[in-house]
């Protein structure tokens, strides 16, 4: 009798991955298409088509998707992923639902150092490649984890912490706004746009960057869902079942700071989705498994940031919202509504 | 393990199970350093059984059952069909199969503990470490809980150290007993040997009531004072009385008792005065002018029931006093 129902069980658990999962990728897929076919410039499914898979068509429709439309939704797909994933991560990390990369000031501080090193570079080299991005940004990433951590050490309640987070963010924001007043005009351009996040103006070098990046961290994630796994039982019986607590919290942080550092790199900080696609990830599956909730959340985050660049593009078209606008209105109030009590919970 | 709050008690067994580090001294697991073992092969020795409350979402009771498996399972954690066997004998151990499917925040406390232990258990280990596991469970739970460790101590031959507050529970169910006390280790042996009145009382510092070890009850300390009443019992009729008038605070007197009636173990500790005689011997003469003085300074007698037969005819008499006297 228990063998059947517990076997029931899991049948009805499987079913309802697969179809969270399918029902994602159909999502996806549409959003691909309504990306790339909406926009100034609208073209049809047909020509689509035939532009990406023949590689044929008119020399304008074929420049917009190839150089446009098509690199800015792989790379809104890849950093929504990452960023999600980032927070889920900082979220087993502190196991609190509200951390993530953009409240905990992780990815403000990236921008600090990535907007300092754009800056220098600029006036005195004249370039910079991506790679030096996401270093910089990386720095910036350690640098507010390493404050968040020194606090966390002293401070024991949630709430100061995270406050102590959105402090950090504020400072290095304003790091940031100072050293921007200094810079040159064309400078400015450039830094003002992505220090509002965008993701606008992607390159397929910038993308390859990132896939590689943000891929191997994703895999590398993923094969960590089993110590994660022990972890959300807590450090004491993670321990007590063979996890290296100590190696796993460094690994656990440095990857979440990688991933949310390529995404300040690219894109800008962008707020709000490390907290509410994990969130929504674990509510749509149905459980908190790693091993599902991993891929879910990258999946679910990919998504969640094409519909929001696609409204960022589309709302006010011609003029472009930032994406960090979008995001904050579709996440802050799924935040709002995490942090309301249920009922019936004791 | 027992002893007083803050002795130490969940500071050793956090350094046997490794979560802090051993300040001094060493941890041997079959002739091997604690230190020496890889985490890996300790997790598939010993498992723990914890204080802390853990914090999950959305994880079903199955699934924290599951984790026991962890150190078996391969890389990504994916459970076998024997796993889930395991999983699922595990929980019937401990009379929990039908909680599998709850959310693991939905249960009580006493079904948490229960189901925590079936995640020890699944995890197939030589040794289980538990920290107060019957803190938060009421009586019910608390015997189920140390019943089930009991008979799997017994069958599968796993070796249970655990931290007991109830020192009673802990003198029934163990097989060695060691006494924490701040910096050392008081005592350690049989629960015969360490369940002595002074030793408890010494490991507690208790001075306000008394630890009796052969029925292993805890009293409070008896009320002050001249004896007030006089109460006449035997064979387990007075022990409600007694504890009724020390809840009252009233000091009592109890006779006259045989020294191997069960009234006298607990009137020893609770009567202002007890006159007692020795057993299965006529109520001497002396005895019984003994008890009529004692009884004389009394407001009120007490007669919890006595059979009266061939040796004890002095209670006769001394009921018969307390009833002209209109004691009674």
């Amino acid at each position: 009798m228990e063998q059947t129902s517990f076997h029931q069980e899991n049948f009805r658990r499987r079913t309802r991955y697969t179809a969270v999962f399918l029902i994602l990728a159909a999502v996806f897929c549409v959003v691909t298409v309504l990306n790339i076919n909406t926009g100034n410039v609208y073209i049809p499914v047909p020509k689509i088509l035939r532009i990406l898979f023949l590689k044929e068509g008119a020399a304008t429709e074929y420049n917009i998707i190839w150089k446009i439309r098509l690199p800015r939704i792989l790379m809104a797909a890849l950093l929504g992923g990452a960023l999600s994933l980032s927070g889920f991560l900082l979220q087993t990390f502190f196991s609190n639902p509200i951390a993530g990369p953009f409240v905990l000031g992780i990815s403000s501080g990236a921008k600090m150092v990535v907007a300092l090193t754009m800056i220098v570079y600029l006036k005195y080299i004249g370039r910079f490649s991506s790679y030096t991005l996401i270093l910089a940004a990386f720095i910036g990433s350690l640098i507010s984890t390493g404050f968040i951590l020194l606090m966390s050490k002293k401070v024991q309640h949630m709430a100061s912490l995270l406050v102590g987070g959105i402090m950090i963010g504020y400072i290095c924001s304003a790091i940031t706004d100072f050293v921007v007043t200094f810079a040159d005009d064309s400078d400015i351009v450039n830094l003002h746009g992505w220090s509002q996040g965008s993701f606008s103006g992607m390159s397929w070098s910038n993308i390859r960057v990132a896939a590689v990046v943000v891929g191997l961290a994703v895999l590398f994630t993923f094969f960590l869902s089993k110590p994660i796994s022990a972890y959300q039982l807590g450090e004491a019986y993670a321990q007590s079942m063979g996890v290296n607590i100590k190696t796993f919290r460094v690994i656990l942080i440095l990857l979440s700071s990688i991933l949310s550092a390529c995404v300040t790199a690219f894109a800008g900080p962008i707020s709000f989705v490390g907290i509410a696609v994990p969130f929504l990830a674990r509510k749509a599956f149905g459980t908190s498994k790693p091993i599902v909730v991993i891929p879910g959340t990258f999946f679910m985050g990919a998504v969640f940031c094409m519909i929001c660049d696609l409204i960022a593009r589309m709302a006010l078209a011609p003029v472009e919202l930032n994406i960090s606008t979008v995001t904050s209105i579709l996440g802050a109030p799924i935040v709002i509504y995490m942090m309301i009590p249920k009922g019936g919970r004791k | 393990m027992i002893g007083p709050n803050g002795s130490g008690k969940s500071t050793i067994l956090k350094s046997i199970t490794r979560q802090l580090k051993v300040v001094g001294g060493n941890v041997f697991f079959d002739d091997t350093s604690l230190l020496k073992l890889p985490y890996k092969e300790l997790a598939s020795k010993m498992a723990v059984v914890l204080t802390d409350r853990i914090k999950t979402e959305l994880m079903t009771c199955h699934d924290i059952v599951a984790t026991g498996r962890y150190p078996y399972t391969g890389r990504l954690g994916i459970l076998t069909q024997e796993d889930e066997c395991l999983v699922e004998e595990a929980m019937q151990a401990v009379h929990a199969q039908e909680l599998g499917n709850r959310d693991f925040n939905a249960i009580s406390d006493g079904q948490k503990q229960r189901v925590l232990l079936a995640r020890a258990i699944c995890q197939d280990p030589d040794v289980i470490v538990l920290d107060e596991p019957t803190s938060f469970l009421d009586v019910k739970y608390k015997l189920e809980l140390l019943s089930i460790l009991e008979r799997m101590a017994r069958q599968k031959k796993i070796t249970v150290i655990m931290s007991l507050h109830e020192i009673d529970l802990a003198q029934k169910i163990s097989d060695k007993i060691i006494c924490v006390k701040g910096e050392t280790i008081s005592h350690y042996g049989s629960p015969e040997k360490v369940f002595t009145e002074e030793i408890i009382r010494e490991l507690y510092g208790i001075n306000n009531g008394y630890f009796d070890p052969l029925f292993g009850s805890i009293e409070l300390p008896a009320p002050e004072g001249e004896p007030e009443v006089f109460v006449i019992s035997s064979g387990g009729t007075g022990i409600p009385v007694y504890r009724r008038l020390q809840k009252e605070h009233i000091p009592f007197a109890a006779g006259i008792l045989y020294e191997n009636d069960m009234d006298y173990r607990l009137a020893r500790l609770l009567a202002a005065e007890v006159i007692t005689e020795e057993p299965f011997e006529e109520i001497r003469e002396e005895t019984l002018q003994k008890a009529f003085v004692t009884m004389g300074k009394c407001k009120r007698v007490i007669n919890a029931g006595v059979k009266i037969g061939a040796w004890n005819k002095g209670i006769e008499k001394l009921l018969e006093k307390a009833e002209k006297e209109g004691k009674l």
